[in-house]
């Protein structure tokens, strides 16, 4: 006990006398947090229209009067050629044209369906979407009023219509950063964890230290442990550290218990940290450790669930989250921290958490060797 | 005498590579035993074997009465090892890797400083130095400190001058010499072969075979054949003008001569005449004392 206390002191020092790193620990968890958490949203704001008005009456006025309306559009040009329209569009100048053809207020008075045209720039399928969704939206509203604005041009059909009220639980205003926050979280004790841990073991090869040490009677889980207490030490003091400025700048619900969130995330280090002995058994430099280290990370993390449900994924994908522990943490962390979810409801995540740290720790340490 | 190491036909491959092959001396108590030979001999291989690093793929090798396969739990508590490469913490302070070996090895430095006092003493006024900014001396004096402040029976030091000025070279051959009256055995490789000489024994080794093992002196004894020395200002045209006369058996270039064997064993005006034709000046011709790595040289020629 005395030795491994003693070692782990050592690699406190260590870690601490690297200028770079040790004020990096600390400084990761706060860039990370308030840049990653406000930066990466799916809600679109400013989608640059481009408008062909051919019929210049007040209909097609008044929609885009309330296109221009609505926070999400920013009428950017407006046109008579097409021919302009498209090129802006290629140009990366606009996201969506919208054309409104000639005869288009004819045919409301008529009793006709209005027809309106509209071309997304869809390189980024996501915002495409979104940004036709929200079009919609406004045109919906749109016919709803000139609907209410000339009775009897329509049949009664217009106002029978199923009304839907809904509410969103959990994340009332669908607030896109209480989704993000508890994510981020995970990729930060990850990157400590995971990272951090694995370099350090390599590094003792890279630099030769290895050899003398092996040529000591030191037991292998005396070094081991000693490698990964500091680390797992650093990732809870850089989650506390998380949910501090969560709570400070972007006053992030938390309904659960904060202590259920660290044994967690506690579980969940330790699978990581078996990971990268893993990996790190069979690297010999940095680099090699950090190629591989790097695929892990970004198949771990953008298979998790940070971003896209995991219930949308294919059936062989879902199958290979059984073994991501970030899958894991993602679903735990957000219903701790939103839905303030109790043991009872998680405990078959930590289960399976459980599982893949033990498996992953006795793999690492059965094949981690005392040998040259 | 007891025997500290007992090896006896120890063989280690690489894949199709063969590092040791038949490789058997023993080692005794309180001896400087010494492995010579050039890179690649095969030296650091067996350096592992006997720190238990590796395992032999053929062979027994008994290490202070301890098999190296089944006692390396022991072994490891009673071997001191330097490696070739410096492996300290270059981030640690001087005294904070001293400590770190200490308590690896479950001791302290206070309960053995008298033994490393002779080394620590020179560079304990830079105990607060980070070991990474020491000098070649200095860090050899540390890894032999770090090496040795458990006590071991063995110490096993992988060319530990390499790279090291002569005058802390010569240094540190004293208290390699001063650490026998603490009754530690010194495995030691060198490629120096004014090292070789002070050791008790040295064995010579190439492509993973030993060739020799003997007394330094008795290595030297050993060449069996006249050896000569040449001189001349240019050192290049000398050489190839030696190794094309044909009464030359061998022809090696050794600091500012060239050593020479003669088929015969002696020489006549004739090299003379030949020098003089292939433009050599001024040849000086003198009999010698066959060096170390005469002998070398010479059984390399045999093999």
């Amino acid at each position: 006990m005395r030795t491994i206390l003693y070692l782990i002191r050592k690699e406190f020092l260590q870690i601490f006398r690297d200028k770079f790193i040790g004020k990096a620990i600390f400084g990761v968890p706060i860039v990370q947090m308030l840049i990653l958490v406000p930066a990466v949203t799916f809600e679109i704001r400013n989608v640059n229209l481009c408008v062909i008005d051919m019929d210049m009456s007040a209909e097609s006025a008044k929609l885009i009067n309330r296109l221009e309306g609505s926070t999400f559009f920013r009428i950017k040009f407006t046109t008579f050629s097409e021919n302009e329209a498209n090129q802006l569009l290629h140009r990366n100048k606009c996201d969506m044209v919208l054309q409104i053809p000639l005869g288009f207020a004819k045919n409301l008075g008529a009793g006709k369906p209005g027809r309106i045209m509209a071309s997304v720039n869809a390189i980024n399928a996501v915002s495409a979407q979104l940004s036709w969704a929200y079009l919609n939206g406004v045109i919906r509203d749109h016919n709803m009023n000139i609907a209410a604005e000339n009775p009897g041009l329509f049949s009664g059909s217009a106002f029978s219509q199923t009304d839907v009220s809904n509410r969103y639980w959990y994340n009332e205003k669908l607030n896109y950063k209480y989704f993000m926050l508890p994510g981020i979280l995970g990729i930060l004790v990850t990157a400590i964890a995971f990272l951090l841990a694995g370099l350090n073991l390599v590094r003792e090869k890279e630099i030769g230290t290895i050899e003398q040490i092996n040529v000591t009677p030191i037991k292998k889980y005396q070094f081991i442990t000693a490698k990964m207490v500091p680390f797992f030490l650093i990732g809870l003091v850089d989650l506390a550290l998380g949910l501090l400025l969560g709570k400070l700048f972007f006053r992030i619900p938390f309904e659960g218990s904060i202590a259920l969130l660290f044994m967690c995330s506690a579980i969940f280090m330790i699978s990581v940290l078996g990971l990268a002995l893993f990996i790190s058994t069979f690297s010999s430099t940095q680099q090699q450790f950090m190629f591989v280290a790097f695929f892990f990370m970004i198949v771990f993390i953008l298979m998790s669930g940070i971003f896209t449900p995991v219930e949308s994924m294919p059936g062989w994908a879902q199958k290979f989250n059984l073994i991501n522990p970030l899958t894991y943490l993602m679903r735990i962390n957000r219903m701790v921290m939103l839905k303030g979810s109790a043991f009872g409801d998680i405990s078959r995540e930590i289960c399976s958490m459980i599982v893949i740290a033990i498996a992953f720790t006795f793999i690492a340490v059965r094949r981690y060797r005392k040998t040259a | 005498m007891n025997k500290v190491i007992a090896a006896s036909a120890i063989g280690r491959k690489f894949g199709n590579t063969r590092a040791l092959e038949n490789v058997s001396f023993d080692i005794s108590e309180s001896e400087i035993f010494g492995f010579i030979g050039p890179d690649g001999a095969g030296k650091t291989t067996l350096f592992r074997i006997i720190t238990t690093l590796l395992l032999p793929d053929e062979g027994k090798m008994t290490i202070m009465g301890l098999d190296c396969r089944t006692g390396y739990r022991q072994l490891r508590k009673n071997i001191g090892y330097m490696p070739g490469r410096f492996s300290l913490y270059p981030d640690l302070s001087v005294e904070e890797n001293l400590n770190f070996y200490a308590t690896v090895f479950g001791t302290t430095v206070k309960e053995n400083y008298d033994l490393i006092y002779d080394i620590y003493s020179h560079i304990e006024p830079f105990k607060k130095r980070l070991a990474g900014k020491l000098s070649g001396g200095m860090k050899q004096k540390l890894a032999l400190s770090c090496a040795l402040i458990h006590k071991p029976g063995l110490l096993v030091l992988d060319e530990p001058t390499t790279g090291v000025d002569a005058v802390s070279r010569s240094e540190f051959w004293v208290m390699l010499k001063k650490l026998r009256q603490h009754n530690i055995t010194i495995v030691v490789s060198t490629p120096y072969m004014d090292e070789a000489m002070k050791c008790d024994r040295v064995a010579l080794i190439q492509r993973g075979r030993l060739l020799s093992i003997n007394q330094p002196e008795k290595i030297r004894e050993e060449f069996g054949r006249k050896l000569f020395s040449v001189t001349a200002p240019e050192k290049f045209k000398l050489i190839n003008a030696l190794r094309s006369f044909p009464g030359i058996r061998t022809a090696y270039p050794f600091g500012d001569s060239v050593h020479v064997t003669f088929k015969e064993d002696e020489f006549d005006d004739s090299i003379y005449k030949h020098l003089d034709r292939m433009g050599v000046i001024n040849a000086r011709i003198t009999e010698t004392k066959a060096g170390i790595e005469d002998s070398f040289l010479e059984l390399m020629q045999k093999e």
